[in-house]
């Protein structure tokens, strides 16, 4: 593998399970020391890219390589160079947080005489010094979960795969568990970690968003907003929210309109016009407005925008 | 590979079922079968309808009496009574003596005694046949050495005089109790195995663990070592409770019946692994595990039936199960004596299984999710 050559690259990766197709033509390019979060709703091909990127499932037609490697030919030599924490929660509850560390330890092929320095590394970095001979089902999910990513780490992996790694896991935990993936990142480790919480992916330097099986967009959170979305935020509260919604969404300014929680959130080509014509507009439909602002976009206003244009798209194709 | 077996022996010593399964199941599985199974015919039920009601016919009746394979347990006055213990079963056996018993013998012409039999269960009829009909030639001959015919005890000079071998008190348990050894351990062996890698696929551990360089050959070495430890643990258990509780002869060497032992065990840990790779639920696969190495131990090994008696076609299949060459081993060793080249044939025979079954429990082991 040539120093230049990008940790992970697919090319026009593809898997089949009979006529359902889970990954449908994905290309992209990570480079070293990047956090890249898979983004999309559930089913929607996330953990079939990370399991083909492991070595685990075979592409049905396309290719990547990992640390250089081919995943289809090359599977082994693709798994000394990765740690991968699946989807489902898998050390082994009834092993303690030390024997956990050994096994995997013993799996990875860390040597011997450096396994106690990489446990010890593994068991401050995910907080659980004085817990070394706790069952793991014993523990809280926050704290597992930390687990798991010690296990990943113990032979220092240039490449980390994380499905869903935060999944059930408090808020002060996930939070925890970030600043962990960017302290791996700033060491030069390459991070692709699949997640369906909006919010984190802003703690990615790029964002796929990926929905039925299709890669939408590979960017920035920042170019995402920019981007995708063509127009300008407001957040509406009326009343009625449903006669308000049906009302924006005939209005000849609007973009997009869509619920977020209690709120309408409204997409207009240019925001200060919308601002002052709009009460007047929801008025006349009987429904009173009861707070409107410009609002800067989210990621999730981003990923609904660009699924619907996915969905129209594909509607419009087959 | 030592990072695996570790951490089996871990979760077996954890888990109240395997531990259950290693360490009780064999001491039962002994004193079930040790003490349940018996071929033996002892203490049968008889009932004598006696006819003529002499001395002779009375002396003959106490024969029966006598003797430890029967129990008189009814002495009707019909046939109709007779008909009915029988039928009940009550009796399994009847002796049913004519009214011109003693008159016949004493003219010394042929009497008969009549003798039915309840042969529902045709094994036990059988050897009780046998028995009464040893009485009876014995309670015969001594009649005729008493009156001192000529031509009677000529008749009893070709007497047949057998004399039982290897198995001298002609006991089942003798017997039956070598072949346990190789059920208990197909049973604990398949049960455990089985379970090993169907569990890491149902908890989801194995996804994560064949994304690690982990090769299938150390995933199976380190999986099965635990095992194979658990397995020459309880096999020198049962041999041990054979040998002194149940008194089994044992006149081989310790050290043949051990190698075979770990041959057939890696035949059963291979089985059992090649299954659970294949069939990815618990359940199904400690079922699929009983059906191929329990079922066929039981009942084509010949630990307990004997093989030559089977069908022609049933003896041809029970060469295909592995156990019927461990539990010929078994019993020659234990009753015979034997040594490795008298059992040259069903070691070789084990060998070949064992190689194949290692070799394709590695090759169907795929490091894939697809």
């Amino acid at each position: 593998m040539s120093a230049a050559a990008s940790p992970i690259l697919a090319e026009d990766l593809v898997k089949r399970f009979g006529s359902f197709v889970a990954v449908d033509h994905v290309s992209f390019r990570i480079e070293r020391g990047e956090i890249i979060g898979f983004l999309g709703p559930n089913g929607a091909g996330k953990s079939t890219t990370l399991r083909m990127l492991c070595g685990l499932l075979r592409p049905s037609g396309g290719r990547a390589l990992v640390a250089g490697f081919d995943v289809a030919r090359d599977a082994e030599k693709v798994r000394t160079q990765i740690g991968y924490m699946s989807q489902k929660f898998s050390l082994y509850p009834d092993l303690t947080v030390m024997e956990n560390l050994r096994f995997f330890g013993g799996m990875y092929r860390v040597p011997r005489g450096i396994l106690p320095e990489r446990i010890a590394f593994a068991v401050s970095m995910a907080g659980l010094a004085g817990r070394e001979n706790a069952l793991v089902s014993t523990l809280a999910g926050g704290w597992k979960q930390r687990l798991a990513l010690g296990c990943a780490i113990l032979h220092r992996p240039p490449i980390l795969f994380l499905d869903e790694p935060t999944s059930g896991v408090d808020p002060e935990s996930r939070r925890r568990f970030w600043d962990l993936i960017h302290a791996f990142a700033a060491d030069g480790v390459t991070v692709l970690v699949s997640t369906h919480y909006m919010d984190e992916a802003e703690y990615c330097n790029r964002i796929a968003l990926i929905d039925r099986g299709r890669l939408i967009e590979l960017a920035s959170p920042s170019a995402l907003k920019r981007r995708s979305l063509g127009g300008e935020l407001l957040a509406l509260e009326c009343d009625p929210l449903g006669a308000g919604l049906t009302a924006l969404q005939s209005w000849p300014e609007t973009i997009d309109a869509a619920l977020f929680g209690n709120a309408i959130h409204v997409l207009v080509k240019d925001a200060a016009a919308a601002l002052s014509a709009l009460p007047a507009y929801l008025a006349s439909a009987g429904v009173r407005t009861e707070k409107i602002a410009r609002i800067e976009p989210t990621i999730e206003d981003v990923f609904v925008r660009m699924v619907g244009a996915n969905l129209a798209g594909g509607n419009g194709r087959s | 590979m030592r990072a695996i077996a570790v951490k089996e022996m871990l979760q077996v010593w954890r888990d109240p079922i395997s531990l259950m399964i290693a360490l009780l199941m064999p001491f039962m599985q002994m004193m079930l079968l040790g003490y349940g199974v018996s071929l033996d015919v002892k203490h049968l039920p008889v009932c004598a309808f006696d006819r003529e009601v002499s001395q002779q016919s009375r002396s003959l009746i106490d024969r029966f009496r006598a003797s430890q394979y029967f129990r008189l347990a009814a002495t009707p006055a019909s046939y109709r009574e007779v008909t009915q213990a029988l039928d009940r079963g009550t009796c399994r056996l009847a002796l049913v003596i004519p009214p011109d018993f003693t008159e016949r013998l004493s003219d010394m012409r042929q009497s008969s005694v009549q003798v039915l039999i309840d042969a529902t269960d045709t094994n036990t009829a059988n050897i009780a046949l046998g028995y009464a009909q040893a009485v009876i030639s014995g309670y015969a001959s001594d009649i005729s050495a008493g009156t001192g015919g000529a031509s009677a005890a000529a008749s009893q000079l070709i007497a047949v005089e057998s004399r039982v071998w290897f198995n001298e008190d002609l006991q089942s348990r003798n017997f039956i109790i070598p072949g346990v050894v190789a059920l208990v351990m197909a049973l604990v062996g398949a049960q455990l195995t089985s379970l090993t890698i169907a569990r890491e696929w149902e908890r989801g551990t194995m996804e994560l663990l064949i994304s690690t360089p982990v090769t299938p050959m150390e995933l199976m070495l380190g999986k099965l070592a635990p095992y194979f430890a658990i397995g020459m643990l309880d096999a020198a258990f049962c041999l041990g409770v054979a040998v002194f509780w149940f008194g089994v002869p044992f006149r081989g060497e310790v050290l043949v019946l051990l190698a075979t032992t770990a041959l057939f065990l890696m035949v059963i840990l291979g089985l059992g692994y090649m299954i659970s790779s294949r069939i990815r639920s618990q359940v199904g696969a400690a079922q699929m595990g009983l059906l191929v190495t329990m079922m066929p131990t039981t009942l084509l090994s010949g630990y307990a039936f004997p093989i030559d008696q089977m069908p022609a076609a049933v003896q041809g299949v029970s060469y295909l199960v592995f156990a019927r060459y461990y539990v010929t081993i078994l019993k020659a060793v234990f009753l015979k004596g034997s040594g490795l080249i008298e059992l040259a044939v069903p070691i070789v025979a084990l060998v070949i299984y064992a190689a194949v079954v290692v070799f394709l429990a590695t090759r169907g082991f795929r490091k894939r999710l697809d």
